[in-house]
């Protein structure tokens, strides 16, 4: 009888946490297709030719230019970022010493890089690179403010990716007389790409969704660049200056969308190639 | 002639003895099996003999190991005993990338540039691992891509590809079913006209149908260390004769 009623309470408790767990997911997942439906819906009657045009006016608030700079400063940011981050990772993983005094003082480092709020590393690029180094508001500023704040993200991913990969193709390419140089970058590095690409995937996607660090070093100049010394506003800055201004909020939605299918391609993009390449492997 | 002389070996993982005072000579171009119970030291001996161990945080080594009489802890340049040292591991572990970048990874390694030379020597690495028939036609795909029995002697062919004088192999067959393990035996006797062979394995149906030597370990300790038929047939040692007679291990 006791065996029973206790048998009934695991019963009533495990069914508790299965509507639970069920709820919470469910709200996760309805919350979000509410939120990009909302701005698909808000946004998407908005879209027109005019807003690709190629100079941006008081009348026609264009958002090509700040999309143009956005592939600027990813692409800037990422050639700056992403050979620094993988090699640290090599060093951290293939070549420091285990317990060594300096990769722990760097594994702090690199934490609490990647806690940082962006508005700081935005301060930080203004008072850096705008000010002292006189790079003035311009992608470049604006590149690298957010190449530091994407290192910890890649050097990470990339760490990840290299400690996943088995230990028996290292030993295999020794066992064949290979020295270290050949095992990491011949053997290893190759097995880690997915991985590596994940995280560059990842940064590229926060570099998208980036105002803060932007704002005050990359600028809010909503023309072309003519170089990497110009100020430009990215599509997110641009989205941000648009809402506040509150005058044109229809194309602050229409703006919204292109940021959301923007994050989708790429998003696709990284699971087919990283599928592409698992598949090569 | 000796190709291996161990004398008075003793190896420590940090505070652990793995292996004890192992006095034994190995024989060019014949076949030597380890055998023992799991923990026996058999693997750590085996990879003494090209320093994989070196690898092994904490291990430490003394004694002395002569490979064609020069002594391997002394040589300057590890990775050229390990080219003269294959290796085959327990389980198979083809590289991600193409059967021919595997094959011609360790004569890449070892300064071969040349197409044509690095094609010969593919095949003749794959025709000697007798896997040539079934992937001459897919060179270019991904060695993940075969069977685990294949895969094995893909790495079998990628060790020989770099011409060594000694193939080490760590249960090569463990991971693979009987038929795999019939063909990988066959290829190993049909090698041993060419290579100093030695082989660690569980199996002691294995180690009588190829080894012409056999040596015992018990706990570290080189027990017994005699001719394969003698062994089997009879043991000089009492532990030896439980082992092999399947009472323990």
């Amino acid at each position: 009888m006791v065996n029973c009623l206790k048998m009934q309470a695991a019963t009533t408790a495990s069914n508790l946490l299965g509507i639970t767990v069920w709820v919470a997911a469910g709200v996760n997942i309805l919350s979000l297709i509410f939120l990009i439906g909302y701005i698909l819906a808000q946004g998407i009657s908005y879209l027109n030719w005019e807003l690709f045009a190629f100079e941006y006016t008081t009348q026609n608030v264009s958002l090509f230019p700040a999309l143009v700079n956005t592939v600027l400063i990813i692409v800037i940011a990422l050639s700056l970022a992403a050979p620094l981050g993988i090699c640290t990772a090599i060093y951290f993983v293939e070549y420091a010493k285990k317990g060594n005094k300096l990769v722990s003082v760097m594994d702090i480092t690199t934490d609490t890089l990647a806690g940082i709020p962006s508005v700081v590393y935005g301060l930080f690029g203004l008072l850096f690179f705008v000010s002292y180094l006189q790079f003035g508001y311009s992608l470049l500023a604006g590149a690298c403010t957010v190449a530091i704040m994407i290192l910890p993200v890649i050097i990470r991913t990339t760490e990840e990716a290299l400690q996943a990969v088995p230990v028996s193709y290292k030993e295999g390419s020794y066992a064949l007389g290979a020295n270290k140089l050949r095992t990491v970058f011949v053997v290893v590095l190759p097995a880690a790409v997915p991985g590596i690409l994940t995280g560059i995937i990842l940064s590229i996607g926060r570099i998208i969704g980036e105002t803060a660090a932007l704002i005050y070093t990359a600028g809010t100049v909503a023309q072309l660049p003519e170089n990497m010394f110009s100020s430009g506003r990215s599509l997110a800055v641009h989205l941000y200056v648009l809402a506040s201004e509150g005058l044109f909020m229809e194309q602050a939605f229409a703006t919204a969308v292109v940021l959301v299918i923007i994050t989708v391609i790429i998003n696709l993009a990284s699971t087919w190639m990283a599928g592409k390449l698992m598949r090569g492997n | 002639m000796n190709k291996f002389e161990i004398t008075n070996l003793n190896l420590y993982y940090g505070d652990f003895q793995a292996l004890h005072n192992i006095n034994m000579e190995i024989q060019e171009k014949e076949v030597t099996a380890f055998i023992g119970p799991s923990g026996c030291g058999k693997t750590t001996l085996l990879k003494t003999l090209n320093r994989m161990n070196d690898l092994v945080e904490g291990c430490k080594v003394t004694g002395r190991v002569l490979f064609d009489g020069k002594d391997i802890f002394q040589v300057q340049d590890v990775n050229l005993l390990r080219k003269r040292v294959g290796m085959v591991f327990q389980k198979p572990n083809p590289f991600p990338m193409s059967v021919y970048d595997n094959i011609a990874f360790g004569p890449r390694t070892h300064g071969v540039k040349k197409k044509e030379l690095l094609d010969d020597i593919v095949e003749e690495a794959l025709v000697k691992a007798a896997v040539w028939d079934e992937v001459k036609d897919r060179l270019s795909k991904s060695a993940l891509s075969f069977s685990g029995g294949q895969q094995q002697r893909l790495c079998i062919a990628r060790a020989l590809a770099v011409k060594p004088e000694v193939l080490l192999m760590d249960e090569p067959t463990s991971a693979l079913d009987p038929i795999s393990t019939m063909k990988i035996e066959k290829l190993v006797l049909n090698l041993k006209k060419e290579y100093t062979i030695v082989i660690v394995t569980h199996n002691m149906q294995q180690a009588a149908r190829v080894s012409d030597k056999t040596a015992f370990f018990f706990l570290g300790e080189l027990v017994e260390f005699d001719k394969t038929s003698k062994i089997f047939t009879a043991p000089s040692n009492k532990k030896t004769e439980d082992y092999v007679q399947g009472r323990f291990g």
